[in-house]
């Protein structure tokens, strides 16, 4: 792995309705812990939509291990994705298919046996406490259960990073800690993570827990967050 | 595409097919086109085979025998007979000429005239039958020799009013194939639309499949093993209803001439298992095709 999981060299990001990102910079370190924040509709969402290419850059460059997006096809692109567990915001599941399907569906795509995997995805499912709503289907899982559900999917591939956006949404404080306490293992364990979140206090609890970077947009601008937190 | 391109499309993970929900009007849309397709087919297929059959066989007994007719007057009628057949030896072309005998001249028109034909009394004309050889005779130039040394002969070659028959029922085969073929761009055209129309429903589903890393081959693989065996499938019941339709039809006879000739005949038989075969390939490149080409629209 290069020096930098995901860099970020003035990039701007323009839709329809203008410019929602000016002249980004910043870097992730291997290894490190960043929260994304800003407030509603600041462009959170549009930041790791960019890191995980599903969205391009209107100018700047933005590479993934050391891989310029821009430059990358859609199959090369698939492939960096399972390198990079995503926690979309609203989970995204299929839901036609079981929570053991989903949360198993980045190994089917990616062509590995799942029943090599099985140990792998029991272990995982009961890592986030959802051993025993392996045959649910996801309209059936409660908020919390979407989103630790929407996190183990992101890292059955082991990825090197983890992009989780508002993870914590839709759920009640206990909620929030525990999912907070397994991204922090999942760092621990030598990811770099990417948390999008409005949740000031989320970030403050995670302040005595690890060792994390706030990076806030205010203004089109990405600014490193102070002690005002 | 290379072959092993389609095998992997086709091939893939049997639960990877479950990716893409199993429902929806698409699915029984594509079922019965293909279905009622794959019957057209049979029948388009049953009219080219059987009028076909009928050019062919019309054109070869016209090829290669024609008759010879001598109205003369009773006293004259054995030596022209006789200068007829002597033309005709003399010709290039013609394999053997054969005065009928009067039995079998009888024999030709009692089904008309009933048995009891008084044949001495009538003034019947003789008739000689020609087989040509290969290659055929000159037609024009045995007329006019025969014009000027036999003057009671008229010569009829048969092809003269058959050929418009062999004509039509070479139009047919045509038409046949024709059919054939747009039904196969017809259908082509409204598995696009299915395909198309599912892919689009399902756009939300290619959004979370692209998000956990699937690449385009795999999400259009899903797309197109659901539409291909769905197509297979429909076109086999169409196909089977359509043989059981044209197995009960009436048997060939001369009575029904040509419209009981419509039908397969020995291996005809075997040439309508190609039509589910063909139209799961057309719903294959049909998938394959509107897949390709909304993916690159939904990135
Ligand atoms: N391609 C786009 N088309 C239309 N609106 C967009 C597009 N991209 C971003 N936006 C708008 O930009 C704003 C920022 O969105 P988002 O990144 O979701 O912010 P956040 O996650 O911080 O709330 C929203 O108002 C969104 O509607
Ligand atoms: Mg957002």
């Amino acid at each position: 792995m290069g020096a930098r999981v995901i860099e970020l060299e003035n990039v701007s990001y323009t839709y329809g309705g203008g410019e929602l990102l000016s002249d980004v910079s910043v870097q992730l370190q291997p290894g490190s812990f960043h929260f994304l924040t800003g407030p509603s509709g600041a462009g959170k969402t549009t930041l790791l939509k960019l890191c995980y290419g599903a969205l391009l850059p209107t100018s700047g460059r933005l590479s993934v291990f050391d891989q310029d997006i821009s430059s990358l096809d859609r199959d090369q692109l698939a492939v960096l994705r399972r390198r990079v567990g995503v926690v979309h915001q609203d989970c995204q599941f299929l839901d036609h298919m079981t929570l053991a399907e989903n949360v198993a569906l980045p190994l089917m795509v990616s062509g590995r046996s799942e029943s090599s995997e099985q140990d792998n995805l029991t272990e995982l499912l009961s890592w986030v406490g959802l051993g025993a709503r392996l045959e649910a289907h996801p309209p059936e899982l409660s908020g919390g259960e979407r989103q630790r559900a929407a996190l183990a999917r992101a890292v059955i591939l082991s990825p090197d990073v983890v992009l989780a956006d508002e993870p914590t949404g839709n759920v009640d404080w206990e909620m929030s800690q525990r999912l907070l306490r397994l991204l922090i293992e999942l760092n621990r364990m030598g990811k770099t993570v990417l948390i999008a979140t409005h949740d000031m206090s989320l970030i403050r609890a995670a302040k005595s827990q690890v060792q994390a970077r706030v990076l806030r947009i205010s203004q089109r601008k990405l600014h490193l967050a102070g002690a005002d937190l | 595409m290379t072959r092993a391109e389609v095998s992997t499309l086709l091939r893939g993970d049997t639960r990877a097919n479950r990716v893409v929900p199993p429902t929806g009007y698409t699915a029984h849309l594509t079922l019965f086109v293909a279905g009622a397709m794959a019957f057209l087919v049979v029948f388009a297929l049953a009219l080219a085979l059987a009028s076909g059959r009928i050019a062919d066989r019309w054109a070869s007994e016209l090829a290669g025998a024609a008759t010879l007719r001598i109205n003369a007057p009773a006293e004259q009628l054995a030596a022209q007979t006789e200068a007829a057949l002597t033309v005709l030896g003399q010709t290039p072309g013609v394999a053997s000429a054969r005065a009928l005998s009067a039995e079998e001249q009888v024999a030709l028109l009692s089904p008309w005239f009933g048995p009891d034909l008084p044949l001495d009394t009538l003034p019947i004309p003789q008739l000689i039958e020609i087989t040509e050889g290969e290659p055929g005779m000159d037609v024009m130039g045995l007329r006019l020799r025969l014009g000027a040394e036999v003057p009671g002969a008229v010569l009829d070659d048969h092809t003269r009013w058959r050929e418009p028959l062999v004509e039509a029922a070479m139009s047919l085969r045509r038409l046949g194939w024709i059919s054939i073929l747009l039904i196969g761009g017809a259908t082509a055209a409204m598995i696009t639309l299915a395909a198309n129309a599912s892919l689009a429903a399902n756009a939300q589903i290619i959004e979370v499949l692209r998000l956990v890393g699937a690449r385009d081959g795999f999400i259009a693989g899903a797309f197109v093993r659901r539409f291909t065996y769905r197509a297979f499938f429909g076109a086999l019941v169409g196909t089977l209803l359509g043989m059981t339709g044209v197995l009960l039809l009436p048997e060939a006879s001369d009575a029904g001439g040509f419209l009981t000739g419509v039908g397969f005949q020995g291996a005809d038989w075997l040439l309508p298992i190609v039509i589910p075969i063909l139209g799961a390939a057309v719903a294959f490149f049909a998938t394959w095709a509107a897949a390709r080409r909304k993916l690159k629209e939904l990135s």
